[in-house]
């Protein structure tokens, strides 16, 4: 209980400084816009090419956007425990008995709530612009939530490589190299059976496939459970494992201090 | 009485082998004003964040409020109230948003919380401010809400680790009227590290120098005066033999420490107030011309310059501590 309000208080903060930063707002609210709007145009061809089979471009790419951008938002989650650094907040927090896990769980919480917004706004985009939600609502829900699980994940990890690395320029670093390989080494972008066979196998271990795969399969088409559950049960122990390695980062930093 | 903070030879080095403690002791009596002075890189932030449970020492041991930093910390830090150097608050949050998530933290939360925030936010002059944003806070503002935060769940014993840095004249002196209200009604134990000596002897019942990581010397502000033995005595001289009135000086009893630089006089006397007579006598049956006498008390300035003032220059010149 006084675990689940302290990391409610942590989450209250991350939606206090999006709703009093209007520019921070702005972005966050245009960007899931662009981007599908973007990569709809680039990829408008996609269907052309002989052997896809994943209906209209929208449909297809939907999902991809939705889950590239729950990597891409969530990413940044250690920015601000590196900035709370400097300015002597986390020194503060650690000092008082607050539960380590909560400050982690806290900002995951609040990835996983912008990225369940900015999914909401790609897939209402997506349906003025004709994308056919064959899973309906429920379907749709599904998509979100795996958005969500993988945001969860990569925010621990962003705020473990943050108290592990403590410097804006490492993070940036890490987000930069890992959000384009991993898009590109899942079915986001390209339909499976299209890409290399090397691509494929990777593939298979790519936490961001795993939701593009369970994502498509519950929105965009007739649902197969076994693919959308194991994805999901993948997903979420890998937000537990990715929770309990960033909490632990927490004692790591204060050993160093 | 009994110790509410009890160090004992707590030692750490921080890569590549910078000792900031190298078997430091110290003990504070419950309720009490504990001053710890040194130069920058001594050891006194580090001393605090080892107190604080903030890391842990290579080696020793602490016990706060009677429980030990290093098997209990959390226990510890439910019983301390930190105010760091820099200031803790979240600056997109208002006041009483700091407070409130400040006090959760604490297991403290419904109408007990609420009630404590708004007892804090008009105790400590914030009542106006409290729906602002902390940053549109002024300095001494920001520095309040430290301490109210640092306060709020009551604390036996409270860390302030350099409070009036930056700070202007008037904010500090409000700021020493706080502190000294804190440890006379409620009787907290405070811990206090400066770099301000008359910060440490107006409020610090006692005092420990910080050098190299160790505790130099310890006592009242009165002790460690004394114990330089004596006021300074500076006599300007008109003209004539200044050596022969330094000799005769020497002569006088109760005066030590003789020295003659360019036409002046200095020396030690244990009460300066009752040598100058004697010595005015002795320098005039010496046919020596006076032309001013100045006698100072000493300072709690010549007290850390004897003890820390060798290093004091070298270690300035080095970064703060190791900040991490």
């Amino acid at each position: 209980m006084t675990a689940a309000r302290q990391t409610w208080q942590v989450t209250l903060r991350g939606i206090r400084v999006l709703l009093r930063n209007p520019a921070y707002l702005g972005i966050t609210l245009t960007q899931p816009i662009i981007w599908l709007l973007l990569f709809g145009a680039l990829f408008k061809a996609i269907t052309k090419i002989p052997g896809f089979h994943g209906g209209s471009y929208i449909n297809f790419l939907t999902p991809g956007i939705v889950v590239m951008l729950a990597v891409s938002s969530a990413g940044w989650s250690g920015m601000g425990f590196i900035e709370d650094m400097a300015a002597g907040v986390l020194e503060r927090e650690l000092v008082s008995p607050v539960w380590r896990g909560a400050l982690n769980a806290g900002t995951v919480l609040y990835s996983a709530l912008v990225v369940s917004l900015q999914s909401v706004l790609i897939v209402l985009l997506a349906l003025a612009l004709g994308a056919n939600y064959v899973g309906g609502v429920g379907g749709v829900l599904l998509l979100i939530l795996v958005a969500a699980l993988l945001a969860a994940a990569f925010s621990s990890l962003s705020n473990g490589v943050a108290m592990l690395a403590r410097q804006r320029e490492a993070l940036i670093g890490a987000v930069s190299f890992v959000l384009l390989p991993l898009t590109f080494l899942s079915s986001a972008l390209m339909q499976q059976s299209l890409v290399p066979a090397w691509i494929r196998a990777v593939a298979r271990f790519n936490p961001v496939n795993w939701a593009v795969e369970a994502g498509r399969s519950a929105a965009m088409a007739h649902i197969d459970w076994g693919l959308v559950l194991s994805r999901l049960g993948l997903l979420v122990a890998l937000v537990l494992v990715c929770a309990a390695l960033a909490t632990r980062a927490f004692s790591a930093y204060q050993r160093s201090l | 009485m009994t110790a509410a903070i009890e160090a004992i030879d707590l030692k750490k080095t921080y890569p590549p082998g910078v000792a900031a403690l190298d078997g430091l002791s110290m003990s504070v009596a419950t309720g009490t004003i504990f001053g710890l002075l040194g130069p920058n890189g001594a050891g006194k932030s580090t001393t605090v964040r080892v107190l604080s449970t903030l890391t842990r020492p290579d080696s020793g041991s602490a016990r706060v409020a009677g429980i030990d930093v290093l098997a209990d910390p959390i226990g510890v830090r439910r019983a301390i109230g930190v105010v760091g150097q820099k200031h803790g608050g979240a600056p997109e949050a208002t006041g009483r948003e700091n407070l409130i998530s400040h006090g959760e933290f604490y297991g403290i939360s419904g109408r007990e919380l609420r009630g404590r925030v708004e007892r804090s936010l008009e105790r400590f002059g914030l009542s106006d401010a409290a729906d602002r944003p902390v940053k549109t806070y002024s300095g001494g503002m920001q520095r309040r809400l430290d301490i109210a935060m640092g306060l709020l769940h009551r604390p036996a014993v409270l860390f302030l680790d350099e409070p009036t840095t930056g700070l202007d004249p008037e904010a500090r002196v409000g700021m020493w009227r706080e502190i000294e209200r804190l440890a006379a009604e409620e009787q907290m134990t405070i811990l206090i590290t400066t770099h301000y000596m008359d910060e440490a002897d107006r409020l610090a019942a006692r005092l420990a120098i910080v050098d190299r990581g160790r505790i130099v010397v310890e006592g009242t502000a009165a002790e460690l005066k004394s114990a330089l033995e004596g006021d300074r005595i500076e006599i300007a001289l008109v003209d004539g033999d200044g050596a022969g009135a330094q000799l005769a000086l020497e002569r006088v009893e109760d005066v030590g420490e003789v020295s003659l630089t360019a036409g002046m006089l200095y020396a030690r006397a244990r009460d300066g107030g009752a040598a100058i007579p004697a010595v005015l006598a002795a320098l005039e049956s010496h046919g020596v011309r006076v032309a001013s006498v100045t006698m100072a008390r000493p300072s709690l300035d010549d007290v850390y310059l004897r003890h820390a003032g060798r290093a004091f220059q070298e270690a300035d010149s080095q970064q703060e501590e190791v900040a991490p």
